[in-house]
């Protein structure tokens, strides 16, 4: 199960799942490449032989449905769906 | 996965002469909506279906029915929430620009019925009712039809209602 760094402004450790397919992942990914900010994430949706299973039960802690895009940040909060707003107040750039 | 721009573009004309002939209307930004087109196309390729490119699939039709585009949610969302799980369809408001979309909880699994849970039905009725489970159009007929004529969903949408 690998993750993928994206090298960036350290506002603590920022995990998020995403779908390869889901635009609003994308429009995620877009957001966090556009603030710069340091993250990891994986597309659930190309994980292949055992680790499908560690992947969904790893993201089923965080959020059951396993629906996209969920964005862990700090072990603790928890974001799901695209929310621009939520999400840069999250990560400190709430006037971004 | 290379998904070529005429197909993706193809796509869309047809989705969206879909749509309008059926009453839907697809999310009026183009660039949004041809994304989640190449998000049908690439499941398409590799599952063999178009299923929600905003959802998780397993892989399997018989698992993945409900999610199949368009999704047995559609309606619930699109009238309580103005858009469809992944934003292609959405209400008049929000395709008049009237409103924005805004993320929406996950309606699947909230209950078990997109499982297709079958019980005893009336007998005393001269055909069965078939229930598209898409749009909600009934029909009585020995058999569903190939394609709902309302909505286009295919015949594994309906489910046996009377």
């Amino acid at each position: 199960m690998e993750w993928k760094h994206v090298d960036g402004e350290d506002r603590g450790k920022v995990n998020f799942f995403a779908l390869s397919t889901c635009i609003w992942c994308r429009k995620t990914k877009a957001l966090l490449n556009r603030l710069g900010v340091d993250y990891y994430y994986i597309d659930v949706d190309l994980v292949t032989g055992d680790d499908v299973d560690k992947v969904r039960d790893e993201m089923g802690r965080w959020n059951p449905m396993l629906s996209f895009p969920t964005i862990i940040i700090d072990d603790d909060k928890v974001i799901i769906g695209y929310r621009e707003q939520e999400l840069k107040e999250a990560l400190g750039y709430g006037d971004k | 996965m290379g998904i070529n721009k005429e197909d993706i573009e193809k796509l869309y004309e047809e989705k969206k002469v879909e749509a309008e002939s059926s009453g839907y209307k697809l999310n009026p930004d183009v660039d949004f909506t041809l994304g989640l087109m190449e998000g049908l196309l690439i499941n398409e390729k590799r599952y063999g279906y178009q299923s929600c490119p905003c959802r998780l699939a397993s892989g399997k039709i018989e698992e993945d029915q409900d999610i199949i585009c368009p999704c047995d949610y559609r309606d619930a969302d699109v009238a309580q929430y103005g858009s469809c799980y992944c934003g292609l369809y959405v209400s008049q408001e929000i395709a008049n620009g009237d409103a924005q979309i805004q993320p929406i909880p996950e309606r699947r699994g909230e209950n078990e019925e997109h499982k297709g849970v079958d019980s005893s039905f009336s007998s005393s009725l001269s055909l069965p009712v078939w229930r598209c489970k898409v749009c909600g159009y009934l029909c009585a007929r020995q058999q569903p039809p190939e394609a709902c004529p309302i909505c286009k969903a295919k015949k594994e949408k309906f489910e046996r209602f009377m």
